[in-house]
């Protein structure tokens, strides 16, 4: 542990031995930590380490059970989120919470809007105000459009946008990256330099560990909800800050098994979805990983879900190991074999009040049956089974799922659909969110599914991801696949090309 | 430690049951005529409408929908049944012909629902009023009486000198089969995660607009199965039959600890919901209250039954945090 509290800067924001229980789980215990002007901080830990439960405490959103919160030095407490933001504190949580019914516009400058005379909103200011951050960030979207419907890449980018919005002197990102491909992650990290050299001070955490090196200088880490170090960045390693996190050194993050391809599992024709993407086709054989890249909104996921059926699609077919699928009928793809982890964990992939063991079984209805009744001992131990080898940290299994740490959501979307024991793997974005140590689990698990004889199709908005576990990776670019590029042949630069669109296929 | 708080956890429908069984004895204690099995076969009989409707409307109230339409559907079944009559059809005929028609006016809220997309609490205002017009349509203002009597004596007897109305042994075997296909089959399940998050429902593969359709089908059934027994029962077939009973089912659904908002909530709850409303009635009815009042007392319930749970899942949080913390 470094001090420099005494020398340099004191500290904006601090944490001083802090407690904070959720029933018997303890998710933080006597942790401290300083936030310095004109530094980037990271925050890494394991999943359910307690650093979202740090964030909130922090933000006023939960109260410490001990210890204190101390701003410019003195002992503060927040009543609420407002209290914090008042006090030039900017959060970004780690699951979006924009209100679907109102437009980008006004999620961003919620009762804050420009006024004219009157007190009416100022609907052209506000706009020209969300158009300029939008620019800052470097994405193109539309002020006025609805928060309904937007990808979760395009969610976290409008929080971003929310928290540049209020000028603040702390600013707090947990996970921000997480959905982000390189491009948005380059435009953000720009942002944060200029606040940094304002002399903002920011906390950031992220499981994309070449991202904390890449933009921080200092790191905390905790683990179990106790705090292990805080130390500058400068000549670490990432193995280093893996071990502090972890408490041992880590198998290979790419696990990836050489598989020969067998007979073509997932075929997709000239698929069309008039608007969203224009003339799909690629195929999936069994034993194959293959990497959808792109960048936001170039409509993987549209694809995937519209393969899956949950959208329509209005040209073209998909077949599953040679029969057909019916457009728009998840049920029968599911029932051919198809599986698919959305992108969206709290609103696609889980029923957030439902148990860990019910979310699980949702997905075995038709199996976990017996004359006609649900099997509830057969349902509990597929859950338990999935839920101990995708590991989980839960304290019962009967436990709603929105207890469970966002890491540890993402792994029971994962057991969700592990458990069908599918021919063919859809997965979007797998391990948004997960830890490290998990990541290569799960990359682990899906390089064994493939030797096994599944088909995988990855999207993936992390390209070191992409590039380590694919066979081949297929490019899209504003609806349109652009480029495959054989496992050989595929660098950050070559993927990235034809995800920009610089070169064609 | 935790495990204890998670059986001390208040559940609202334990309370709801637990409620009904004091209010019954302090029925049988305190208020003369109660408990005679002649006033007990009446209370269960006039409580037998509200508690068929009860047991499809929990399925969808859990599914996250609704049926306002329910009472007007009983009622057209009612107007048809005494209109068919007095054409001269047998009932063997009619029942069945009410229990089709009572299905169709499902299958339209359903598919209004389903294939629109529209709200069903707007559908069903709707065919609230349409249904109920189409009996007044039908019957205009005559009422028909004159049913074969062993019809009658069936749904209005009881069985020897018990408490027991002949009706109510058909509406246990109902009541069973309800139970296990929301609490005990695939079906049920999925109506549980349809109403926590119909998209994730969705995206697991649950047909979620079939299962609907299914759903409001059979409440247009059951409603026009209520209709055919109110008919007998009062030996009444008029078109304004059971006006307002969806007021009571939904109140006493709500009682009974089935959240409004979909995803929560057990038959066994929504049962003892309407039994104890029913036995309120009753005791009211013997002391005298008038009609006006024993609706206020109705309104006054169905605020507290939307209330209740929430208080109580919020004290069963803080008691969770406390004892383990
Ligand atoms: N509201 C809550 N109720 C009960 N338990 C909770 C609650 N919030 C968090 N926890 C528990 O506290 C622990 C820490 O959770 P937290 O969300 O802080 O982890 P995290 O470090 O942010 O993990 P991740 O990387 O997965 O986001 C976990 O065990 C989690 O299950
Ligand atoms: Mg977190």
């Amino acid at each position: 542990m470094t001090q420099r509290s005494d020398t340099g800067p004191s500290p904006v924001l601090a944490l001083k031995d802090v407690s904070k229980s959720f029933g018997a789980v303890r998710a933080l215990r006597d942790v401290s930590l300083e936030l310095f002007p004109g530094e980037v901080h990271a925050l890494a830990g394991e999943n359910g380490a307690g650093k979202s439960t740090l964030i909130k405490t922090l933000a006023g959103v939960h109260r410490p059970d001990a210890g204190q919160v101390l701003l410019d030095g003195e002992p503060t407490v927040f009543h609420g989120p407002a209290d914090a933001r008042d006090a030039g504190i900017a959060v970004i949580y780690q699951e979006p919470t924009l209100f679907p019914d109102l437009s980008i516009a006004e999620n961003i400058f919620m009762g804050r809007q420009p006024r004219r005379a009157l007190g009416r909103i100022d609907h052209k200011a506000t706009n020209a105000a969300t158009l300029a951050l939008m620019q800052r960030l470097g994405v193109e979207l539309d002020p006025d459009r609805p928060a309904r419907g937007l990808s979760i890449a395009d969610q976290q980018i409008v929080e971003i946008a929310k928290a540049l919005s209020f000028d603040a002197r702390v600013l707090i990102m947990d996970e921000p990256t997480a959905a982000l491909t390189g491009s948005e992650v380059a435009r953000l990290f720009g942002v944060v330099r200029t606040l940094r050299e304002q002399g903002a001070a920011v906390l950031f955490i992220s499981h994309r560990l070449e991202e904390i090196f890449q933009i921080c200088q200092r790191v905390t880490t905790l683990r179990d909800g106790a705090w292990i170090s805080s130390e500058l960045l400068d000549g670490m390693t990432e193995d280093d800050l893996v071990r502090r996190m972890v408490g041992r050194d880590l198998d290979e993050l790419y696990p990836k098994q050489e598989v020969q391809a067998g007979e073509v599992a997932l075929s997709v024709r000239r698929l069309t979805r008039e608007g969203v993407f224009t003339d799909v086709s690629f195929e999936v054989r069994r034993g194959e990983i293959v990497g959808l890249a792109g960048l936001v909104g170039a409509g993987r996921t549209e694809v995937a879900r519209a393969v899956f059926g949950v959208d329509r699609w209005d040209a073209g077919e998909v077949e599953v190991d040679g029969k057909a699928l019916t457009n728009g009928a998840p049920s029968t793809a599911m029932a051919a074999g198809l599986a698919l982890v959305p992108e969206d964990r709290r609103a696609q992939g889980l029923v957030m009040d439902m148990s860990i063991e019910r979310n699980i079984g949702l997905t075995g209805l038709r199996t976990t049956v017996k004359a006609g009744l649900m099997n509830r001992g057969a349902e509990r131990s597929r859950s338990l089974d999935w839920a101990v080898k995708l590991q989980v940290k839960y304290a019962r299994i009967a436990d709603a799922v929105s207890t469970l740490s966002g890491g540890n959501q993402q792994k029971v979307v994962l057991a969700k659909w592990l458990a069908t024991g599918p021919k063919v793997l859809i997965v979007d974005e797998p391990t948004r969110g997960i830890d490290v140590g998990t990541k290569a689990e799960v990359h682990r698990l899906l390089s064994q599914l493939a030797a096994d004889g599944v088909a995988v199709l990855m999207i993936s908005s992390d390209l070191p991801e992409v590039l380590g576990m694919a066979d081949r990776v297929l490019v899209m670019h504003e609806g349109r696949l652009t480029a495959e590029i054989p496992r050989s042949e595929a660098t950050e630069e070559s993927v990235m090309a034809a995800a920009t669109g610089r070169a064609a296929a | 430690m935790a495990d204890s708080s998670l059986a001390r956890a208040v559940r609202w429908d334990t309370v709801v049951g637990a409620l009904l069984i004091v209010v019954l004895l302090l029925s049988f204690g305190f208020v003369d005529g109660f408990g005679n099995a002649l006033n007990l076969s009446f209370l269960i009989g006039n409580t037998l409408p509200i508690a068929l409707i009860a047991l499809p409307m929990t399925l969808l109230v859990v599914s996250g929908e609704i049926d306002l339409s329910v009472a007007s559907t009983a009622g057209l079944s009612g107007a048809v049944m005494g209109a068919l009559w007095n054409q001269g059809m047998t009932i063997e005929t009619i029942i069945p012909l009410c229990l089709l028609l009572g299905a169709v006016c499902g299958l339209i809220n359903g598919l209004l629902v389903t294939r629109l997309g529209l709200p069903s609490l707007a559908v069903t205002i709707g065919t609230l009023a349409a249904y109920r017009g189409i009996a007044q349509i039908v019957l205009g203002s005559d009422a028909v009486t004159d049913f074969p009597t062993q019809y009658l004596d069936f749904a209005a007897g009881r069985i020897g000198d018990t408490f027991i109305p002949y009706a109510f042994l058909p509406f246990l075997v109902l009541l069973a089969i309800a139970v296990v296909v929301l609490h005990a089959t695939p079906f049920g399940r999925s109506l549980f995660a349809i109403g926590a998050s119909e998209e994730a429902a969705r995206f697991a593969g649950i047909r979620v607009k079939r299962q609907k359709l299914i759903l409001f089908t059979m409440t247009g059934l059951m409603a026009s199965l209520t209709g055919v027994f109110w008919a007998l029962h009062y030996a009444s077939a008029r078109y304004d039959n059971a006006t307002g009973l969806e007021l009571a089912v939904i109140a006493a659904v709500l009682l009974g600890g089935i959240d409004f908002d979909g995803g929560k909530g057990t038959l066994g709850g929504a049962i003892a919901g309407v039994f104890l409303l029913g036995a309120l009635q009753n005791v009211m009815s013997l002391q005298d209250v008038s009609a006006q009042s024993q609706i206020v007392v109705t309104g006054v319930l169905l605020v507290l039954s939307v209330l209740g749970p929430r208080v109580a899942r919020q004290i069963s949080v803080a008691r969770a945090a406390r004892s383990a913390g």
